[in-house]
């Protein structure tokens, strides 16, 4: 049930964003997050994000995972 | 940039799962590994992880469902204040199937109509706006992760000064119970792969008693197939050097401190205390109450409802058993027999995430 997902940011109103992802689009509340802007990935569950994609750490993963041999 | 494809590139998957074999030779004897989240159970059960491992390395699944865990008596008292004049029950749609003691909600929306499944608690708050003259109940349930968002729906209610909104407070707490589970004689876990949306709230302290009293290694996990093989392997050479400390592999979305304001928020609205889990019983400081300033909003208080506690005789069903990681679903006489997803007997195949929904899915014997 903790299920959550990164959805993309089109528009930021107050408290509020407008997320989407494929053809699937909604608004979110985003009280829990600090600066989000257009473009960004928030992740999303039960109509709240509750944290953004940070894209530095999720390329870092990826160099660790291509130094194991 | 999703980092989807990125992650899914099925040469990186090759390898690490290479590397796990190698490190499964270097091992002593056979481990169990806990996946603690329901929503990882589904991941390894759809992309064959538990098929993929070699013999000494056993993935169980734990508690991690919180519409499994959630107690018969939540289900009637649910039941009973819907019976209740001008109420409107609002649920996540995963519990309508849950059988309580005598009935599900699923069965009541049948004979009375007032029972609607919604995807937020803003959307059960808006129908409360939209219906002054009804009492819309929303039932709270769900681990931290989920914690926040209703506490936060509260603070808006009571700014909004809305007097027809009440949840009936079902909330429980990730660590407590994997303390409870370690503190059991006869539980076998060697390692745990941490809940990855639970983490992105609570950080990564917590876990780190369990590291420290039980001498158990910790990955934070995220949910695409390669976290998780990957956090298998962090665990397995952790377990190798005997290194006991919490890793966390889902950096990207957790980071160490959690999320500070939705922590906050779950402390302002919320006091902890003891809560029962079904099938395991009741663990010490593992659930949440609103706090008497928000009581207002509470529909124990808004109603009072006697529910007699009826016996747990459910027909040889072992859920209990399956959710302490001691036996699998292969073990209960029921599985794939009288119990299915069409008809749960047990909270285990109710949801979807469930271990006996997630194995009568994905796994074979």
């Amino acid at each position: 049930m903790c299920l959550a997902i990164p959805m993309k940011v089109e528009k930021v109103e107050k408290d509020f964003a407008y997320v989407s992802i494929g053809n699937v689009k909604r608004k979110v509340n985003i009280s829990f997050v600090e600066n989000v802007k257009k473009g960004d990935y928030l992740i999303v569950h039960a109509g709240f994000a509750i944290e953004k994609l940070d894209k530095k750490k999720a390329i870092e993963t990826l160099k660790i995972l291509k130094e194991i041999k | 940039m999703r980092f989807i494809e990125e992650y899914r590139k099925p040469e990186i998957q090759k390898r690490i799962y290479k590397e796990i074999q190698r490190k499964s030779s270097l091992l002593k004897k056979n481990v169990n590994l806990m996946e603690v989240c329901g929503t990882h159970t589904m991941v390894i059960g759809r992309y064959g992880i538990r098929k993929l491992m070699p013999e000494n390395i056993n993935l169980i699944s734990g508690p991690g469902c919180p519409v499994c865990v959630s107690p018969e008596n939540f289900i009637d008292t649910a039941i009973e204040i819907s019976k209740k004049k001008d109420v409107m029950i609002t649920t996540f749609g995963d519990m309508m199937k849950v059988p309580g003691s005598f009935s599900s909600l699923e069965k009541e929306k049948a004979i009375r109509g007032n029972i609607f499944v919604v995807y937020s608690p803003l959307d059960a708050l808006k129908i409360a706006e939209e219906n002054l003259e009804k009492n819309i109940i929303f039932l709270s349930i769900g681990f931290e992760t989920t914690a926040p968002l209703i506490a936060q729906t509260i603070k808006i209610a009571k700014e909004k000064k809305i007097k027809n909104f009440f949840i009936l407070c079902g909330n429980k707490l990730i660590p407590p119970a994997m303390i409870n589970l370690l503190e059991e004689k006869d539980t076998n876990i060697d390692g745990f792969i941490c809940p990855g949306h639970v983490s992105v709230i609570i950080g990564t302290s917590p876990y780190i008693e369990i590291t420290e009293r039980f001498n158990i290694p910790c990955v934070i996990s995220g949910f695409e197939p390669f976290d998780i093989i990957l956090s298998i392997y962090i665990l397995l050479s952790n377990l190798i050097e005997e290194k006991y400390e919490v890793i966390n592999e889902y950096k990207r979305t957790v980071k160490e401190e959690g999320n500070l304001k939705a922590k906050k928020i779950i402390e302002e609205v919320f006091d902890i205390v003891d809560s029962e889990w079904r099938g395991i019983g009741i663990i010490k400081n593992s659930g949440l109450k609103l706090k008497k300033e928000f009581e207002n909003f509470d529909a124990e208080k808004r109603y009072e409802v006697n529910i007699k506690k009826y016996s747990k005789n459910k027909r040889n069903c072992i859920c209990g058993e399956i959710l302490k990681g001691k036996k699998t679903p292969f073990d209960c006489s029921l599985f794939e027999k009288i119990c299915n997803p069409e008809n749960p007997i047990g909270p285990c195949m109710v949801s979807s995430e469930g271990t006996c929904s997630a194995y009568y899915k994905y796994e074979k014997k």
